[in-house]
C-alpha cells in the first residue's frame, strides 16, 4: 500500500469517526426544558427525589415490571411516605397518571438523547389512547 | 491458515460471489421480517413451527451424521477415515452455525436471545439444545482447526486435542437426542410422542450426513487435487445404508403400533401426511415422494454392484439426502402441527419470503463449508507434496 | 545466531502478552457477568424493592380455578365473553378495518394467524379425545368455551427456555411478555392450544384500545391471563362479569369458595384429563 493511498485512508477514517461532531456545528441545542403537569406540580414528591429519579428511573422501571408480573406486588411505598401503583400508565398514582403529557414530559429528554425505550411498543400512553 | 482461503482460482470467487448474493438478498427479506414479525410467513396459530425449525432438525441431524466418520477413526483405528475426518468435522461446523442461523430467524423476539442464558432454566429443552448444540460447534471447530494445522506443520496435534475428540462423541449423539427430546416429551403431541423418535432421528442423521459427505468427497476430488480415498467413501455408503435401513424400519414400527391399535388421535397425523384429512393433503405428494425415494435407495444400496459403482453412487446419496430431508423436516413438522390438538385442519406452506430466507442460511452454511473444505483440501495438498 | 533469540524473545513475549490479555479480559468481563446471572436468576425481586406489597383490595388464592357452566352457555354468552376478554385486554380482532389515517398501509391480515384467548368450540373439538357416535344431539352442536386451563401441572411452563411463561404461586399460568423470545415452545407443548403469537404489531386491528392494560409487541406469546390484573384491583376477571353467571372463578383450595361448592354438588370434567396436567378449568356438563 502506497504512503498517499494509507493518508488518504486515513484521512476518511478520522473524517467520518468525528461525524457526529462537525455535523452538529452550529445549531443550537440546548438542554430540554422539562414541563411538569399541573398534576404533577402539585403532588411534590414523586418516587424519589428528582436527581436520583432522573439518573435511575429506568432501573426503577426494570425493577417494578419485575415486581408487578413476577411477584404480583402492585404497591410501592416510597422512602417518602407516598404509595405508588407500580404502573408506567395504568391507574390514578402511575407514572403517566400524574404525569399526563408524556410528549412535554419524558419524550423531551428521550427525544434529546435519542434514546427510544421499547416500552411504548406495548405501553399505551392513555391520553393518545382516550382520544 | 485463513490466507489460504482467499487465493483461489475463479471458479472459487465466483461460486463465493453468487452465495453472497443469496445471502444479501435473503438479508433484505429477513429486514423485512424483523421490522414486521413473522406474518411474513406461511406459519399460523395452529402451525407455529414452520420451515425454519423444520430444517434446523434436519441439519441438526447432517451434523451429528459427522460423528461416523470420527468414532471408526479415533475409537478403532479405522486407517481408512484419516482423510475424511476433517471433512466430516467441517461438516459438521457448517451444518451448526446453519442450525444456530435458523433459530435465531424463527424468533419472534431474536434481540433477547441472550435471556436463555442470563434466565437459565434446566427443565427446558430448549435450553439444553442451546448448550450442547453450541458445545459442540466450539468442539468441532477447535477439534478441526488443531489438527489440521497440526498436520500443515507436520507434527502429532496437541495431547489435549485427544480428550476433546473423545467428548465430541457423546455430543454428537446428544445433540440430536436433545433436539429429539424437544419434540417426544410434549404430552399434547401425539405424532410426536413416541420413545423411537430419539433413534429414528439418529438413524435418518446417520444416514443423511455421511450421504452429503460422499458428495462432498466427489466434489473435493472434482475441485481440489485432495482425494479422501475411493475406500472411505465406500465405507460411508455402507453405513448409509445400513442407517436408513434402521430409519425406514423405525418408521414402519410406529405405522404398524398406530394403525394396528387405531387410536383415532394419533392415526389423524399419519393419515394427514400420507392419504390427506379433511380434504387437505398438500403433503401428501411429498411423502410418497419421499418413500419411495428411501426405498429405492435402500433397494440401490444393498447391491453391492450398484453401492460400488462410482457413476451411480452420487445419484443414489442425493435420493438419500431428499428422501431423509422431506421425511425429517416437513414431515416431522407437519405431522406433529396437523391436526392440532383441537383437530383442526390448518395446512401449512411456506412463503416466498421465508424459503428466500432460508436459503440465504443454507447460502451461509455453504460458505463456511467451502472456505473449510478449501482450507482442508489446500493443507493436505500442501502436506503430499 | 543473535538474530533468532532475538526473534523467539519477540515471539514468545507477544504469546505470552497475547495470554495475559485474554486472561484479563475474562476476569474483567466475568464479575459484571456473573452480578448480571446471580441477579436476573434470583428468582424476580431485587434488593431494591422491599417496599413492594400486593394491594389491599386484591382477590387472593391458593389456588385459582375456573369452572364454566355448560347449561348456561347460549350463543349471546359466548358473544359477550369473548367481547369482554378482547376489550378488556386489547386482543386483536383480524377482521377490523385498520383506520387508514391512523395506520396507513396496514398489510391485509391472516385470519390464521388470529389471536385469541377464549373462544367458542363444538364438542368434537373441545374434547377431541372422547369421541362418541351416539353422543346427544343437543351436545354435538352446544357451544363450550375454551381458554387457558391454567395447569396444575403445565406443559408450557416447563417448556419455557426463560421462565417468560411461568406459574404464580397462587396457581395462575401467565406470561411474562417482556422476556419473552418468541420461539413458541409453549405453543408447540400446550395440550390444548390455548396459546397466541403475535405474528405482527396487531395495533392497526384493534377497535378502541384499553389503557388499563398494555397492547402487545410483535413477536411474543400470549394466553388467557386469568384477569390477574383485575383480580388485583379485587376485580372479577372480565368473562365472569360478562358470562351472566355461567363462569365462576374462585379457589379450588377452599372448601368453601363457589367454585368448590359448584364442584360438590355437580359432576364436571375437563379436558384431556388423561394426560396428567391437572387442568384448573371444569367443565359442569
Amino acid at each position: 500500500m502506497s504512503k498517499n493511498a494509507i493518508i488518504a485512508g486515513l484521512v476518511v477514517f478520522v473524517a467520518a469517526a468525528l461525524f457526529p461532531f462537525w455535523f452538529n456545528i452550529g445549531g443550537t441545542n440546548a438542554a430540554p426544558e422539562v414541563e411538569l403537569s399541573a398534576k404533577a406540580k402539585a403532588a411534590k414528591k414523586c418516587v424519589l427525589d428528582k436527581y436520583d429519579m432522573r439518573a435511575n428511573h429506568m432501573t426503577i422501571l426494570n425493577d417494578w415490571r419485575t415486581s408487578v408480573v413476577r411477584d404480583s406486588n402492585r404497591m410501592y411505598k416510597s422512602t417518602n411516605g407516598k404509595e405508588f401503583g407500580m404502573s408506567l400508565s395504568t391507574g390514578e398514582n402511575s407514572c403517566l397518571g400524574c404525569h399526563t403529557d408524556k410528549a412535554k414530559f419524558c419524550d423531551k429528554c428521550h427525544t434529546y438523547a435519542s434514546v427510544a425505550p421499547y416500552c411504548w411498543e406495548c405501553h399505551t400512553d392513555p391520553k393518545e389512547v382516550t382520544q | 491458515m485463513l490466507e489460504i482461503a482467499i487465493k483461489g482460482s475463479k471458479k472459487y470467487w465466483i461460486w463465493l460471489g453468487a452465495l453472497l448474493t443469496v445471502m444479501a438478498v435473503a438479508f433484505a427479506v429477513y429486514i423485512d421480517q424483523f421490522m414486521n414479525g413473522l406474518m411474513i410467513t406461511g406459519m399460523s396459530r395452529d402451525v407455529s413451527w414452520g420451515f425454519y425449525i423444520a430444517n434446523f432438525t434436519f441439519l441438526v441431524g447432517v451434523a451429528a451424521g459427522g460423528v461416523m466418520v470420527v468414532i471408526p477413526y479415533y475409537l478403532h483405528d479405522y486407517e481408512k477415515f484419516h482423510r475424511i475426518t476433517i471433512l466430516g468435522e467441517f461438516l459438521a461446523v457448517a451444518s451448526l452455525i446453519m442450525c444456530l442461523m435458523f433459530i435465531v430467524a424463527d424468533l419472534g423476539q431474536p434481540v433477547r436471545m441472550l435471556n436463555v442464558l442470563l434466565y437459565p432454566t434446566p427443565n427446558s429443552m430448549l435450553f439444553w439444545d442451546m448448550c450442547v448444540l453450541n458445545g459442540y460447534l466450539f468442539l468441532n471447530i477447535v477439534i478441526g482447526w488443531k489438527v489440521l494445522e497440526a498436520e500443515r506443520n507436520q507434527i502429532k496435534p496437541p495431547g489435549w486435542t485427544k480428550p476433546l475428540i473423545y467428548l465430541s462423541i457423546p455430543f454428537a449423539i446428544g445433540i440430536h437426542t436433545v433436539t429429539a427430546y424437544l419434540y417426544c416429551g410434549l404430552p399434547g403431541r401425539g405424532f410426536w410422542l413416541t420413545a423411537i423418535l430419539a433413534p429414528r432421528f439418529l438413524a435418518s442423521a446417520f444416514a443423511a450426513g455421511p450421504s452429503f459427505l460422499i458428495l462432498l468427497c466427489y466434489l473435493v476430488r472434482r475441485f481440489t487435487k485432495f482425494d479422501p480415498g475411493w475406500e472411505a467413501m465406500q465405507t460411508l455408503s455402507k453405513i448409509v445404508c445400513y442407517a436408513l435401513i434402521a430409519n425406514v424400519f423405525f418408521f414402519l414400527c410406529e405405522v404398524f403400533v398406530v394403525f394396528y391399535s387405531k387410536i383415532p388421535g394419533h392415526m389423524a397425523h399419519i393419515q394427514y401426511l400420507f392419504f390427506g384429512l379433511h380434504g387437505h393433503g398438500a403433503l401428501v405428494p411429498w411423502m410418497w415422494t419421499s418413500m419411495t425415494l428411501m426405498f429405492v435407495a435402500i433397494g440401490l444400496l444393498i447391491v453391492p454392484a450398484f453401492r460400488n459403482n462410482q457413476t451411480l453412487l452420487p445419484f443414489i446419496c442425493i435420493m438419500v439426502f431428499i428422501g431423509t430431508w422431506i421425511d425429517k423436516s416437513l414431515g416431522m413438522i407437519s405431522g406433529g402441527f396437523v391436526p392440532s390438538p383441537l383437530h383442526h385442519v390448518t395446512e401449512y406452506i411456506p412463503t416466498v419470503k421465508e424459503v428466500v430466507i432460508s436459503l440465504g442460511v443454507l447460502a451461509t452454511g455453504l460458505l463456511i463449508l467451502t472456505v473449510l473444505f478449501k482450507l482442508a483440501a489446500t493443507v493436505k495438498e500442501e502436506v503430499r507434496g | 545466531m543473535k538474530n533468532s533469540r532475538k526473534s523467539f524473545l519477540k515471539k514468545s513475549s507477544r504469546r505470552s502478552f497475547l495470554k495475559a490479555a485474554g486472561i484479563s479480559a475474562v476476569a474483567i468481563g466475568a464479575a459484571p457477568a456473573i452480578k448480571a446471572v446471580a441477579v436476573a436468576s434470583g428468582g424476580g425481586t431485587t434488593t431494591a424493592l422491599p417496599a413492594a406489597t400486593p394491594k389491599a383490595e386484591a382477590l387472593v388464592a391458593k389456588r385459582w380455578g375456573m369452572v364454566i357452566n355448560t347449561g348456561k352457555i347460549t350463543d349471546e354468552v359466548v358473544e359477550s365473553v369473548v367481547a369482554a376478554c378482547r376489550n378488556a385486554h386489547n386482543i386483536p380482532d383480524f377482521d377490523h378495518k385498520p383506520d387508514e389515517k391512523k395506520y396507513p398501509n396496514t398489510r391485509p391480515s391472516n385470519k390464521s394467524q388470529e389471536i385469541k384467548w377464549i373462544w367458542e368450540e363444538h364438542y368434537e373439538h373441545a374434547f377431541p379425545e372422547m369421541e362418541d357416535e351416539f353422543l346427544a344431539e343437543k351436545f354435538k352442536s352446544l357451544p363450550f368455551l375454551v381458554t387457558c386451563n391454567h395447569c396444575k401441572n403445565a406443559p408450557c411452563v416447563q417448556a419455557c427456555p426463560t421462565k417468560a411463561t411461568f406459574k404464580r404461586p397462587d396457581g395462575i399460568v401467565i406470561m411474562d411478555f417482556h422476556r419473552c423470545i418468541g420461539c413458541r415452545f409453549c405453543m408447540a407443548a400446550c395440550p390444548y392450544g390455548s396459546r397466541s403469537f403475535n405474528f405482527r404489531d396487531a395495533r392497526p386491528f384493534i377497535d378502541k384500545i384499553n389503557p388499563e392494560f398494555p397492547v402487545r409487541s410483535k413477536g411474543v406469546v400470549e394466553k388467557c391471563n386469568l384477569c390477574a390484573e383485575r383480580l388485583a384491583n379485587g376485580q372479577q376477571p372480565a368473562c365472569v362479569e360478562a358470562s351472566e353467571g355461567a363462569i365462576v372463578v374462585g379457589d379450588l383450595e377452599d372448601p368453601a369458595s363457589e367454585v368448590r361448592v359448584l364442584l360438590n354438588e355437580n359432576y364436571a370434567i375437563r379436558r384431556k384429563q388423561e394426560l396428567g396436567t391437572e387442568p384448573s378449568v371444569y367443565y359442569i356438563m
